[in-house]
Protein backbone atom coordinates (compact mmCIF):
# COMPACT_ATOMS: atom_id res chain seq x y z
CA UNK A 1 0.00 0.00 0.00
CA UNK A 2 1.03 3.61 -0.57
CA UNK A 3 0.34 5.94 2.15
CA UNK A 4 -0.36 9.39 0.41
CA UNK A 5 2.19 11.96 1.24
CA UNK A 6 -1.33 14.06 2.54
CA UNK A 7 -2.11 11.37 5.09
CA UNK A 8 1.08 11.88 6.83
CA UNK A 9 1.69 15.70 6.76
CA UNK A 10 -2.13 15.44 8.39
CA UNK A 11 -1.10 12.95 11.33
CA UNK A 12 1.59 14.85 11.73
CA UNK A 13 0.11 17.78 11.74
CA UNK A 14 -2.86 16.25 14.17
CA UNK A 15 0.28 14.78 16.66
CA UNK A 16 1.68 18.17 17.06
CA UNK A 17 -1.06 19.77 17.90
CA UNK A 18 -1.57 17.42 20.70
CA UNK A 19 1.88 18.10 21.89
CA UNK A 20 0.79 21.84 22.04
CA UNK A 21 -1.95 20.94 23.29
CA UNK A 22 -0.45 18.69 26.75
CA UNK A 23 2.02 21.75 27.00
CA UNK A 24 -0.04 24.24 27.39
CA UNK A 25 -2.67 22.58 29.36
CA UNK A 26 -0.91 20.30 31.75
CA UNK A 27 0.90 21.38 34.76
CA UNK A 28 2.94 18.58 35.99
CA UNK A 29 6.48 18.42 34.16
CA UNK A 30 6.76 15.33 33.40
CA UNK A 31 3.58 15.14 31.14
CA UNK A 32 5.02 18.33 29.80
CA UNK A 33 8.23 16.22 28.80
CA UNK A 34 5.68 13.17 27.19
CA UNK A 35 4.40 16.26 25.46
CA UNK A 36 7.78 17.26 23.77
CA UNK A 37 8.39 13.79 22.95
CA UNK A 38 4.88 13.78 21.27
CA UNK A 39 6.20 17.07 18.98
CA UNK A 40 9.40 15.37 18.52
CA UNK A 41 7.83 11.99 16.90
CA UNK A 42 5.31 14.36 15.30
CA UNK A 43 8.55 15.60 13.35
CA UNK A 44 9.96 12.79 13.09
CA UNK A 45 6.85 11.39 11.28
CA UNK A 46 7.04 13.98 8.68
CA UNK A 47 10.70 13.99 7.74
CA UNK A 48 10.25 10.34 7.32
CA UNK A 49 7.01 11.14 4.88
CA UNK A 50 9.48 13.39 2.77
CA UNK A 51 12.21 11.36 2.84
CA UNK A 52 10.15 8.37 1.20
CA UNK A 53 8.25 10.84 -1.41
CA UNK A 54 11.37 12.98 -2.66
CA UNK A 55 13.38 9.67 -2.56
CA UNK A 56 16.21 10.61 -0.61
CA UNK A 57 17.23 8.98 2.39
CA UNK A 58 18.72 12.27 4.02
CA UNK A 59 15.87 13.19 5.53
CA UNK A 60 16.24 10.07 7.75
CA UNK A 61 19.29 10.49 8.91
CA UNK A 62 17.72 13.95 10.15
CA UNK A 63 15.28 11.63 12.18
CA UNK A 64 18.18 9.74 13.40
CA UNK A 65 19.78 12.67 14.68
CA UNK A 66 16.10 14.13 16.27
CA UNK A 67 16.43 10.92 18.21
CA UNK A 68 19.76 11.20 19.56
CA UNK A 69 18.61 14.86 20.46
CA UNK A 70 15.67 13.70 22.46
CA UNK A 71 17.20 11.03 24.06
CA UNK A 72 19.71 13.55 25.64
CA UNK A 73 17.06 16.24 26.78
CA UNK A 74 15.02 13.24 28.56
CA UNK A 75 18.38 12.28 30.44
CA UNK A 76 18.96 15.82 31.46
CA UNK A 77 15.52 16.95 31.70
CA UNK A 78 14.64 14.48 34.17
CA UNK A 79 17.68 15.04 35.53
CA UNK A 80 16.44 18.43 36.75
CA UNK A 81 12.84 17.39 37.57
CA UNK A 82 14.76 14.70 40.22
CA UNK A 83 16.67 17.89 41.70
CA UNK A 84 14.18 19.80 41.97
CA UNK A 85 11.43 17.34 43.82
CA UNK A 86 14.54 16.86 46.49
CA UNK A 87 14.61 20.39 46.67
CA UNK A 88 11.02 21.55 47.01
CA UNK A 89 8.68 18.27 46.97
CA UNK A 90 6.76 18.89 44.25
CA UNK A 91 6.83 19.08 40.02
CA UNK A 92 4.08 21.16 39.48
CA UNK A 93 5.52 24.16 37.54
CA UNK A 94 2.93 26.39 38.60
CA UNK A 95 4.43 26.07 42.53
CA UNK A 96 7.84 26.59 41.12
CA UNK A 97 7.58 29.93 41.18
CA UNK A 98 11.11 30.58 43.08
CA UNK A 99 12.39 33.47 40.74
CA UNK A 100 8.64 35.07 40.28
CA UNK A 101 8.77 38.63 42.84
CA UNK B 1 -6.70 -5.52 4.29
CA UNK B 2 -2.83 -3.86 4.68
CA UNK B 3 -5.29 -0.55 4.12
CA UNK B 4 -7.23 -1.49 7.50
CA UNK B 5 -4.06 -2.29 9.52
CA UNK B 6 -3.10 1.43 8.56
CA UNK B 7 -6.39 2.58 9.29
CA UNK B 8 -6.08 0.95 12.65
CA UNK B 9 -2.44 2.00 13.30
CA UNK B 10 -3.23 5.45 12.81
CA UNK B 11 -6.49 5.27 15.13
CA UNK B 12 -4.00 4.11 17.96
CA UNK B 13 -1.48 6.64 17.24
CA UNK B 14 -3.84 9.52 17.66
CA UNK B 15 -5.88 7.66 20.28
CA UNK B 16 -3.33 6.75 22.20
CA UNK B 17 -1.35 10.38 21.93
CA UNK B 18 -4.23 12.42 23.33
CA UNK B 19 -4.84 9.79 26.33
CA UNK B 20 -1.15 10.64 26.86
CA UNK B 21 -2.25 14.50 27.11
CA UNK B 22 -6.06 14.29 28.75
CA UNK B 23 -5.04 11.33 31.12
CA UNK B 24 -5.72 11.93 34.76
CA UNK B 25 -2.95 9.27 35.58
CA UNK B 26 0.56 9.98 35.31
CA UNK B 27 1.72 6.54 34.94
CA UNK B 28 -1.45 5.74 32.63
CA UNK B 29 0.10 8.77 30.26
CA UNK B 30 3.42 7.00 30.17
CA UNK B 31 1.81 3.81 29.28
CA UNK B 32 -0.21 5.36 26.05
CA UNK B 33 3.03 6.94 25.32
CA UNK B 34 4.35 3.25 24.84
CA UNK B 35 1.79 2.64 22.46
CA UNK B 36 1.73 6.20 20.57
CA UNK B 37 5.55 4.99 19.96
CA UNK B 38 4.12 1.68 18.59
CA UNK B 39 1.94 3.28 16.55
CA UNK B 40 4.64 5.74 15.29
CA UNK B 41 6.98 2.90 14.58
CA UNK B 42 4.74 1.02 12.31
CA UNK B 43 3.99 4.17 10.48
CA UNK B 44 7.73 3.93 9.77
CA UNK B 45 7.43 0.64 8.30
CA UNK B 46 4.63 1.90 6.05
CA UNK B 47 6.94 4.26 5.02
CA UNK B 48 10.04 1.67 4.36
CA UNK B 49 11.80 2.94 6.95
CA UNK B 50 13.02 -0.01 7.98
CA UNK B 51 15.92 0.99 9.86
CA UNK B 52 14.15 3.66 11.40
CA UNK B 53 11.71 1.52 12.85
CA UNK B 54 13.94 -0.32 14.50
CA UNK B 55 15.66 2.29 16.35
CA UNK B 56 12.78 3.86 17.35
CA UNK B 57 11.41 0.83 19.26
CA UNK B 58 15.47 0.91 21.15
CA UNK B 59 15.97 4.46 21.82
CA UNK B 60 12.24 5.31 22.29
CA UNK B 61 10.33 2.47 23.79
CA UNK B 62 13.82 0.98 25.60
CA UNK B 63 15.22 4.03 26.56
CA UNK B 64 13.36 7.65 26.71
CA UNK B 65 10.30 5.54 28.03
CA UNK B 66 11.82 3.57 30.86
CA UNK B 67 13.39 6.61 31.68
CA UNK B 68 10.41 8.79 32.02
CA UNK B 69 8.53 6.07 34.20
CA UNK B 70 11.83 6.07 36.22
CA UNK B 71 11.24 9.71 36.52
CA UNK B 72 7.67 8.81 37.39
CA UNK B 73 8.13 6.42 40.35
CA UNK B 74 10.73 8.87 41.92
CA UNK B 75 8.62 11.59 42.13
CA UNK B 76 5.56 10.29 43.36
CA UNK B 77 4.56 8.17 45.53
CA UNK B 78 3.54 4.85 43.44
CA UNK B 79 0.80 4.06 45.55
CA UNK B 80 -1.00 7.73 45.22
CA UNK B 81 -1.76 6.57 41.46
CA UNK B 82 -4.29 9.48 41.23
CA UNK B 83 -1.87 12.34 41.29
CA UNK B 84 -3.08 15.63 40.62
CA UNK B 85 -2.33 16.55 37.38
CA UNK B 86 -5.08 19.44 36.89
CA UNK B 87 -5.35 21.84 33.80
CA UNK B 88 -4.59 25.52 34.27
CA UNK B 89 -5.49 28.17 31.42
CA UNK B 90 -7.72 26.12 29.27
CA UNK B 91 -9.07 29.34 27.30
CA UNK B 92 -5.75 30.57 26.34
CA UNK B 93 -4.46 27.63 25.80
CA UNK B 94 -7.12 26.49 23.50
CA UNK B 95 -6.82 29.81 21.08
CA UNK B 96 -3.17 28.74 20.85
CA UNK B 97 -3.96 25.46 19.96
CA UNK B 98 -6.39 26.48 17.31
CA UNK B 99 -4.38 29.23 15.98
CA UNK B 100 -1.32 26.35 15.46
CA UNK B 101 -3.65 24.15 14.03
CA UNK B 102 -4.71 27.01 11.34
CA UNK B 103 -1.43 28.30 10.37
CA UNK B 104 -0.40 24.43 9.63
CA UNK B 105 -3.48 23.37 7.69
CA UNK B 106 -3.07 26.33 5.72
CA UNK B 107 0.77 26.10 5.22
CA UNK B 108 -0.22 22.38 4.15
CA UNK B 109 -3.13 23.64 2.19
CA UNK B 110 -1.49 25.91 0.15
CA UNK B 111 2.39 24.51 -0.39
CA UNK B 112 2.21 22.33 -3.84
CA UNK B 113 3.76 19.22 -2.95
CA UNK B 114 5.64 17.90 -5.51
CA UNK B 115 6.11 14.68 -5.09
CA UNK B 116 8.07 11.92 -6.88
CA UNK B 117 6.57 8.84 -7.87
CA UNK B 118 6.92 6.10 -5.59
CA UNK B 119 10.01 3.48 -6.37
CA UNK B 120 10.19 0.09 -5.08
CA UNK B 121 11.24 -0.24 -1.59
CA UNK B 122 14.83 -0.98 -0.25
CA UNK B 123 17.31 -1.28 2.78
CA UNK B 124 17.69 2.01 4.38
CA UNK B 125 20.70 0.54 6.65
CA UNK B 126 23.33 0.99 4.38
CA UNK B 127 22.26 4.25 3.01
CA UNK B 128 22.08 5.75 6.64
CA UNK B 129 25.17 4.20 7.27
CA UNK B 130 26.77 5.93 4.37
CA UNK B 131 25.38 9.20 4.84
CA UNK B 132 26.12 9.16 8.50
CA UNK B 133 29.64 8.37 7.67
CA UNK B 134 30.45 10.72 4.77
CA UNK B 135 27.52 13.64 4.25
CA UNK B 136 26.84 13.81 8.17
CA UNK B 137 29.77 13.27 9.49
CA UNK B 138 29.90 17.04 11.81
CA UNK B 139 26.21 16.35 12.81
CA UNK B 140 27.32 12.83 13.66
CA UNK B 141 30.17 13.65 15.73
CA UNK B 142 28.56 17.06 17.58
CA UNK B 143 25.59 14.56 17.87
CA UNK B 144 28.38 12.44 20.42
CA UNK B 145 29.53 15.28 21.65
CA UNK B 146 26.13 16.38 22.82
CA UNK B 147 25.44 12.97 24.46
CA UNK B 148 28.57 12.52 26.13
CA UNK B 149 28.05 15.74 27.99
CA UNK B 150 24.43 15.38 28.73
CA UNK B 151 24.99 11.90 30.28
CA UNK B 152 27.91 13.94 32.08
CA UNK B 153 25.20 16.78 33.03
CA UNK B 154 22.48 14.49 34.46
CA UNK B 155 24.45 12.15 36.59
CA UNK B 156 25.82 15.89 37.94
CA UNK B 157 22.51 17.07 38.33
CA UNK B 158 21.21 14.19 40.15
CA UNK B 159 23.87 13.15 42.20
CA UNK B 160 22.92 13.79 45.78
CA UNK B 161 25.68 16.46 47.47
CA UNK B 162 27.68 15.29 50.23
Amino acid sequence: MVVPLEHVIALSMILFSIGVLGVLFRRNAITIFMSIELMLNAVNLALVGFSRYYNSVDGQVFVFLVMTLAAAEVAVGLAIIIALYRNRQTVNIDEINLMKN
Amino acid sequence: MVDIVFWIIVGITIGSAFMVVQSKSLLYSAYALLFTFVGVTGLYVFLWADFLAVVQIVVYVGGILVLIIFGIMLTNKITSVNISHASVQKGIGGVVVLGIIGVLGYMVFITPWNQLAATEPEQTSATIGRLLMMDYLLPFEVASLLLLGALIAATTLSRKEN
